[in-house]
């Protein structure tokens, strides 16, 4: 039986309908990741899982019982909030202290548990210090610590990360992959940060205007995005439109204007005839010399239109001749050298048969 | 300096002056030895001895030290919920209710109130119906300033505590009032100093009988302007300014932002 079954929830704020009948089932031990632009019902979902918050119709289960009904305090989760939400007139100690003392554990009991909850964020001498006199990501992981402390069944996160930066937020990232495979407990966290999704979790739900656009895996959301909204969402995708002319049970033959025939992975409820748009991943793109020798089948040539140099690797952005472009990107090996090839020079444009989705319109 | 400063710091001398001067003189010739407040003749301190041997001054002071402390008290309970409620349940017409005594004039609210007790209540006037007259009035001022405090904060402590298992209450009472709290102090001590000095309210609702002080003041003045009520005034203004202060140093901000 699953931890935490969201059956059919529905949450309206008078004519917006926030949540549009969302059902997601969640493993204990599973890292869950609710993406999605803001405005998504992404929090509203979470707030709801919460108790913060009452769903218009449906059912949120956790281990089979109902929890519609039951009030914030009483359910075996606790919150991480996006501000952290320390308790500014407490000490470290006692913000971590506070679900315990909750809960009626003994003094005794609550000392050791805290000093060695301290012990685990790597916080063990800033027990007495005040929330106001520690740094972004040591506040961070108090509010960590304060949610674990009791070892709740479920542990929500609402953008624990969005307000640090970016170095720190990778750091705490690996913390937060190693604290929760260490305590075994079920995260369900949102973020709006693709890169962020696809890094934590086990299994990620895609959300736009309340519904779930696509549930599975990272390496399923970013390879194989169900629709047009998930490809752009996630990661970088060039998107050309294309028409199906051969549904084999193990390629598909695509018409794109102006390049003639190009060569898809095949897919489910694909007909000929159907449009829509291929979809291809910068990295799969491979780009060359155009007078090279390549051997894929899908293969263009193209002009160079410009290129975005971040250091590890730099994307290419090819005009092809029917006027679409498409962006390849090539890791910078070579030391020393940022680019391969300038803008205007003439490229060759190639990737595998098994390379880019099509997705239907 | 440039010209235009010049200008500005004396347009501000010339208005402080204005207030303080009239007080500084208070203070002085309750010190001089002499029953005219014309020329300084030496420095005494009978005037304080003679205060503290004027039987109807003392009870006056002590009905009016009654009066703020019960009716701060009422005010900071009714008042700190009425700010709890103006900052949680965004109805329109709370803040309105809660208020408009702040903003109304205090001859209006005095005759009201006059009114409401004699041919509401049926009510005999005395000390009672000064503390709820006074009540009323203060409930506003505490409001403003709790929810003031309230607003500066973040919302998700409180559903923090009640996601690590604190019920309502125990969230009030371990998370929302200890944050509160400097606000709810300077309430407390805003309203003694508007109840132990208020003139217009309890001038209409105290019948006749106990004397209170600032009326009590007023019929001095009445018969003669002796230092006496110089002494009485200096010590009035030395409590009313350490608890403003103290007030002020609580929740520095809100007194400076909220009430004018």
């Amino acid at each position: 039986m699953a931890l935490l079954e969201i059956r059919n929830v529905t949450r309206r704020f008078g004519d917006f309908t926030a949540v549009d009948n969302v059902s997601i089932s969640i493993e204990a031990g599973e890292f869950f990741t609710l993406l999605g632009p803001s405005g998504c019902g992404k929090t509203t979902l979470l707030r709801m899982i919460a108790g913060f918050d009452l769903p218009d119709a449906g059912q949120i289960l956790l281990d089979g019982k109902d929890m519609v009904g039951t009030p914030p305090e009483k359910r075996p989760l606790h919150t991480v909030f996006q501000s952290y939400a320390l308790f500014p007139h407490m000490t470290v100690a006692d913000n971590i202290a506070f679900p315990l003392k909750m809960a009626g554990t003994t003094p005794a009991e609550i000392s050791s548990r805290v000093r060695e909850a301290l012990d685990d964020v790597r916080l063990a001498n800033f027990g007495n210090r005040f929330p106001q006199e520690l740094s972004g990501g040591q506040k961070q992981r108090v509010a960590f610590a304060r949610g674990l402390v009791n070892r709740p069944r479920l542990l929500l996160l609402d953008e624990p990360l969005g307000a640090l930066d970016a170095k720190l937020r990778e750091e705490m990232q690996i913390e937060l992959i190693n604290l929760q495979k260490e305590r075994g407990v079920t995260f369900v966290f949102i973020t709006h940060a693709q890169n962020e999704a696809l890094a934590l979790s086990h299994r990620i739900a895609v959300m736009n205007q309340g519904k779930v656009e696509q549930l599975d895996e990272p390496s399923r959301i970013y390879g194989f995005p169900r629709n047009r909204f998930v490809a752009d969402f996630i990661g970088k995708i060039s998107l050309m439109n294309a028409q199906v002319l051969e549904a084999a049970p193990s390629h598909l033959k695509l018409s794109v204007a102006g390049l003639g025939e190009v060569t898809a992975p095949s897919k489910e409820n694909v007909k000929v005839g159907d449009t829509g748009v291929l979809a291809i991943r910068p990295e799969q793109v491979r780009i060359s010399h155009h007078a090279e020798e390549v051997e894929l089948k899908n293969h263009f040539i193209g002009k160079v239109q410009g290129f975005l140099y971040v250091g590890d690797v730099t994307t290419y952005l090819v005009e092809l001749p029917n006027g679409a472009r498409i962006e390849a990107l090539l890791p910078n090996s070579a030391p020393g050298r940022a680019k391969f090839f300038e803008a205007g020079d003439p490229v060759a444009v190639s990737w595998r048969h098994d390379a880019g989705t099509f997705l239907n319109d | 300096m440039r010209r235009s400063n010049i200008w500005l710091w004396s347009a501000a001398a010339l208005a402080y002056a204005f207030l303080y001067i009239p007080l500084l003189i208070v203070v002085v010739y309750s010190f001089n030895d002499s029953k005219l407040n014309a020329e300084w003749v030496g420095f005494t301190l009978s005037w304080y001895v003679a205060l503290f041997n004027n039987q109807e001054m003392l009870t006056a002071a002590r009905n009016s030290l009654i009066i703020a402390v019960s009716a701060s008290f009422l005010a900071t309970l009714l008042g700190t919920m009425a700010g709890l409620a103006i900052h949680r349940y965004k109805l329109k017409f709370l803040p309105v209710l809660v208020f408009t005594p702040v903003a109304m004039p205090e001859i209006l609210l005095g005759v009201a109130l006059l009114l409401f007790f004699l041919q509401v209540l049926n009510l005999t006037l005395g000390m009672v119906s000064i503390i709820i007259a006074h009540t009323t009035f203060c409930i506003g001022f505490v409001a403003i300033i709790v929810r003031a405090r309230l607003q500066g904060m973040d919302e998700s402590i409180f559903e923090a505590a009640r996601d690590l298992g604190a019920s309502p209450w125990q969230t009030f009472r371990l998370i929302t009032l200890p944050l509160i709290m400097p606000a709810v102090v300077a309430g407390a001590l805003m309203s003694f100093t508007l109840s132990i000095d208020d003139f217009v309210i309890t001038f209409f609702t105290k019948g006749v009988g106990e004397p209170i002080l600032p009326i009590q003041i007023y019929t001095m003045i009445k018969v003669a302007v002796t230092p006496e009520v110089n002494a009485i005034s200096t010590l009035l203004m030395l409590l009313t300014l350490t608890l403003i202060i103290i007030a002020a140093k609580l929740d520095s901000g809100i007194l400076r932002r909220e009430t004018k």
